[in-house]
Formats: structure tokens, C-alpha cells, sequence
């Protein structure tokens, strides 16, 4: 049977970011979502369970207990177990912290993976970091920036990737852990049936103890980097808006179209 | 808080499959000459990989640029990119050489390649920045946009190497020449241990030399969901045409087929800085925006007066984006 460790991430809805009057984020009120592309990473991974038909998809995700209901409904989608590793102790880690914890966690929980999927970046950080960290940390090999699933067996994952200059086709050994970028399906929706086999199953969560790291190693203490100071970007476009006629618009497009020539 | 033991800034010169030195490694190097003198003069080293018998072709390449060492590895089995044996090799050099500052392209490959290494060094490492500078306790001052583009971050790194990504793009090649004289030192592959489990299958090749036309254009002209279907957007090349500028497109429209994947502007696309963009029929998504905000000059054309794209642009053109651009055409 081949062992999928899921890893998703809930973050700020940012199409919807309102700032306070101080130019600092406003947080409260803010609607959490899961990553748009760890809903690509899930899909990758039913579609494997579908396909290998002996799979069995354990979900983790770092972050605070509200994060449950997210993988509630992962569940309801056709994960198998769900794992929540949450600890005060967490907060603030930068990716390699993060890396370093939800590998200390699939380490404890699933030893024997086969395979480590993730979504190419989170919107909110955009880093595109947490997921070769987590396969250092497991010291395996990685895929990023996948495009498309190929074929799968007991032995081996055949990909593309995307490349800026092509789609390269790669296959790759277990355990390895891939990075999903998009792929061509529409998201499915979860079933009356799953979701009430997900009110049954229980989450696991996984504290600070459980997975064996120590306080200076965790969150914001073992993150080697930290925010000196954020501020709001002020563009420097300055937003004038015309309402003309067509004669008038095409003028003023040749003027700045002139202005460079 | 400089750390005594560690010196000079190292960079990564990604070679490209046509076996060139990759676009982003000379704004690196620009802004690593810049940072080195604010260090006090500390040198600028790069590290590559290639297969048997490159390198004489690419030593002109770093002639006045103002790298002091290059360290090359040369290999068959160096010749496409692997994370594993890039990264463990890079590793080496960074061990011996304890760089204080390490930068690395924001490609794909650079992408998949320096969180494997920050990882393995046990250090930090800050993606994507769009500034580099150091303070005044002689720390990398790294800053980057978050939260969708919409919130500026400025990262310190506590550990050495200090380590981040730039994208392509960001930063200008000056082309300012500096009288040093390179070294090229080959080193050693030592890949003890170590296994590429990752096999290239096939590939299919869209752009050669990853050089990508949008890189140098001074006018782009991008097209978005309100030029609607194939039509609007042979609209937008004939207008293109008209006025020497290249076809951009947005995440939507490159989805719905209207436009390739090399031509994607914003977030998960290319990061372009022309002197003019004019945004045909584009809502201003930030997703789109954090690509071609840098431009000097945007013209928005849209017939949604509240869309976002007016707040980002110089010259805001309320109206029918079909009209303007035949208007446009017709007048000539």
C-alpha cells in the first residue's frame, strides 16, 4: 500500500486583505481558506489513491486549532486520517522552522510514507519554500513546480514539470515528496457518505512533545530569520482616470505610446 | 552582529540547456557588487555547473564583470539539473568558502534548489526579494512583498550564510564594467553517497534560451479576460505590432488558451519592468499586478471604471478596450 502524507495550509483569504488605519493588516474578520494550491495538491493525491487503488492519504497541516474544520472537510473528500500539528510553542516559524516541524511530524506519525505531496506555494507567504525544506528535512527527493500527473505504480511517479523554457518529464522513486503547481480538473465536491464518515473519524494532534523537538527549535526561537519591519507598499502609479470619448481615448493612448517612441 | 569566520557574497550561475550563463545571474551579480562595497570590499564569487568541455565558452562571459572566483564543477552527470547533486555540491563550496551572503535566481530551478540548500546549511533564507541592502550592523537587509503582494516585508537572517532569491527581472543590469580579473577554480565532484533518484523522461522545449522577448521590451501590451476570445486577442497583436510592442497576457487568459504559458505576467508568471505597459481589458488582480507594477509608466484600458487596475495605473483609460485599439488601428 502506498502512503501519501498531505500537506495543506489555511491562510487569509488575501483577495479580501482590508488594512487598518495605522497601514498594518487588519486580521480579525478575515476569512481563512485552505492554500488555492494545496486544493490541487489533494486532488493529486485522491486521483493517485484512485488510481493505485491501494493508497491511503494522511493529511497534516500546521497551524492553530481552527484549522480542524479545513481538515474536516479534507476528510470528507476521501483523506483517510488527519493530523493537526499545533502547539503554541509554533508560532512565528519562518519555512525552515516549518520545514523542520512538519517533517518531525510525518516522521512520527506516518515512519513509513511513500510519498510527501504538497502545493507549489501558499498565497499568503508565496515563498514556494515550506516543501524542499520538508524533503531535506526527510532527506528524500523532491519535484517541484508539477504540472501534470503521467502514471503511477508501486514503484515509481511519472510527472511533468514546468519549466520556463518547457514541460520536462520526470520519474521519480519512493519516497520522494512532490510540489503541485495546477492541473487540469475541476475540484470535486465531498459526498453526503464522506461527510459523514469525517464526523466519526477522530484528528490526531500532534503537540511540540509528541513529535520529540525541543522549545529553541520550534517557531519563532528556532526560525533563522524574522520580520525587522513590514509596511504597506505605496504605488508609485498615480492613478489618474479618464471618462472620454473614442477619438479622445485613442489621443491619449498615441501621447503615451509617442512618449516612449 | 558579522560573523568574523564568514566572507564575501557567493552566487549561483544557473546555465541554461543551450549551455549559457542564465539573464538573472548578471543582475545578481550587479547587486552583488553593490552590496560588497557597502561590506568593505569583500569579494564576489559564483559557483556553476555544467557538462565536459563548457566552460572555455563561458569564461568570456564573466570577462570585467567583476567576479572574483568562479568555482565549476564539470561533469556528465552535471549536465541537466538535479536537485540532489546540485545541492549537496553547492553545499561543498559554501562549506569551504563561508560565503556571509548566499544569492540565487528565482527560476524554477533556483526555486527548487535553494531551500534544499538553506535546509542543509541550517541557515535562513528569504525568497523572492525585490531589495537588497545592508544595515547598519552589516546584516543582509532583505525585503519582500507578502500577503498576495499587498504588505512589504524587510527580513533579517540570524544565521550565515544569509541567504535569497530574486526573480528575474527585478533588478537592472547596469553594465557597469569592473576591472577584476577572474579565477576559475574546477573543483572536485565528489558525489559520495549520493544518488539522483529523479529521471528526466522527455522534454519539450517552448523557448530557446529561456530568453524570453518580454525581458527587453520597452512597450508590452497585455491582454486580460475583456478582450474575451481568440479575436480580441488577435486585436492586441495587430496593435502590438502597430506600435513595436510584445503580447502579455494574464494567469486567466493564459488558461483559457488565449495566450502561452511564457507570455504570463504576475504572480506565478513572469515579473516584467518596461517603460510602457498598457493593460488591455484587465480586471488588476493582484495575482496579475505584483508582475508589472515596476513598470515606469501603465496605461489601464477598461470599460469598468471601479476596476482595481485603475488604482495601479498612471493613465487610466475608461472605455471599450475594442473600440480604443481599432480606433487606434484605423487612425494611423
Amino acid at each position: 500500500m502506498l502512503k501519501i502524507a498531505l500537506c495543506v495550509k489555511q491562510v487569509p483569504d488575501t483577495s479580501d486583505i482590508k488594512w487598518t488605519e495605522n497601514n498594518t493588516i487588519q486580521r480579525e474578520g478575515v476569512e481563512s481558506i485552505i492554500n488555492p494550491y494545496d486544493v490541487y495538491a489533494t486532488e493529486f493525491a485522491l486521483k493517485l489513491k484512485a488510481e493505485l487503488k491501494d493508497a491511503e492519504i494522511t493529511v497534516f497541516s500546521m497551524g492553530p486549532n481552527q484549522a480542524e474544520s479545513m481538515l474536516r472537510k479534507l476528510l470528507a473528500l476521501g483523506c483517510d486520517n488527519a493530523v493537526l500539528i499545533s502547539d503554541r510553542k509554533f508560532a512565528g516559524a519562518d519555512t525552515y522552522s516549518t520545514g523542520k516541524t512538519i517533517a518531525a511530524a510525518i516522521k512520527n506519525v506516518l515512519p513509513d510514507f511513500d510519498l510527501v505531496v504538497c502545493g507549489q506555494f501558499a498565497v499568503d507567504g508565496d515563498t514556494a519554500q515550506t516543501g524542499p525544506c520538508i524533503a531535506s528535512f526527510l532527506n528524500i527527493p523532491q519535484v517541484t513546480f508539477v504540472q501534470k500527473f503521467i502514471d503511477a505504480n508501486e514503484k515509481f511517479l511519472t510527472l511533468n514539470r514546468e519549466l520556463e523554457d518547457g514541460v520536462e518529464t520526470v520519474r521519480v522513486s519512493y519516497p520522494s515528496l512532490v510540489c503541485i503547481l495546477q492541473d487540469t480538473f475541476e475540484p470535486r465536491r465531498a459526498t453526503i457518505n464522506g461527510i459523514i464518515a469525517a464526523d466519526k473519524k477522530e484528528i490526531r494532534v500532534c503537540t511540540m512533545e509528541d513529535i520529540g523537538l525541543e522549545p529553541e527549535k520550534c517557531g519563532l526561537k528556532g526560525s533563522p530569520t524574522y520580520v525587522s519591519k513590514a509596511f504597506r507598499k505605496i504605488s508609485k502609479h498615480n492613478a489618474q482616470k479618464f471618462k472620454l470619448s473614442v477619438d479622445e481615448s485613442v489621443n491619449l493612448l498615441r501621447e503615451k505610446i509617442n512618449s516612449v517612441l | 552582529m558579522p560573523n568574523e569566520t564568514n566572507s564575501g557574497i557567493l552566487l549561483y550561475a544557473q546555465i541554461t540547456r543551450e549551455n549559457y550563463i542564465h539573464t538573472v545571474f548578471f543582475e545578481l551579480v550587479d547587486k552583488a557588487r553593490e552590496l560588497a562595497k557597502k561590506l568593505g570590499g569583500v569579494e564576489v564569487n559564483a559557483v556553476l555547473f555544467t557538462a565536459p568541455n563548457i566552460i572555455a565558452g563561458l569564461k568570456e562571459a564573466f570577462c570585467n564583470m567583476g567576479v572574483n572566483k568562479v568555482f565549476y564543477f564539470e561533469d556528465k552527470c552535471l549536465e541537466n539539473y538535479s536537485t540532489e547533486y546540485y545541492s549537496k555540491l553547492f553545499v561543498d563550496v559554501v562549506n569551504q568558502t563561508c560565503p556571509e551572503i548566499v544569492l540565487i535566481g528565482a527560476t524554477n530551478e533556483g526555486r527548487d534548489f535553494a531551500p534544499r540548500i538553506s535546509s542543509m546549511l541550517h541557515t535562513g533564507l528569504t525568497a523572492d526579494c525585490i531589495d537588497l541592502d545592508i544595515n547598519e550592523k552589516g546584516q543582509l537587509a532583505a525585503t519582500r512583498p507578502t500577503f498576495g503582494g499587498q504588505l512589504m516585508a524587510t527580513i533579517l537572517c540570524k544565521t550565515y550564510p544569509q541567504m535569497a532569491t530574486v526573480r528575474p527581472g527585478v533588478f537592472k543590469v547596469r553594465s557597469v564594467e569592473e576591472r577584476v580579473e577572474t579565477e576559475f577554480i574546477n573543483c572536485p565532484v565528489d558525489l559520495n553517497g549520493v544518488e539522483n533518484h529523479v529521471q528526466i523522461m522527455n522534454f519539450k522545449q517552448t523557448l530557446e534560451n529561456q530568453i524570453n522577448e518580454l525581458d527587453s521590451a520597452d512597450i508590452i501590451v497585455a491582454g486580460g479576460m475583456g478582450l474575451k476570445n481568440s479575436k480580441g486577442f488577435e486585436l492586441l497583436k495587430r496593435f502590438a505590432d502597430k506600435v513595436g510592442g510584445t503580447v502579455a497576457a494574464t494567469r486567466a487568459a493564459v488558461e483559457a488558451g488565449l495566450a502561452p504559458q511564457s507570455v504570463q505576467i504576475g504572480q506565478t508568471g513572469k515579473t516584467v519592468s518596461p517603460k510602457l505597459y498598457i493593460a488591455c481589458g484587465i480586471s488588476g488582480a493582484i495575482q496579475h499586478t505584483v508582475g508589472m507594477e515596476n513598470s515606469e509608466h501603465i496605461v489601464a484600458i477598461n470599460n469598468d471604471e471601479n476596476a482595481q487596475i485603475f488604482e495601479i495605473a498612471d493613465t487610466g483609460i475608461v472605455g471599450d478596450v475594442f473600440e480604443v485599439l481599432e480606433g487606434y488601428l484605423e487612425t494611423l
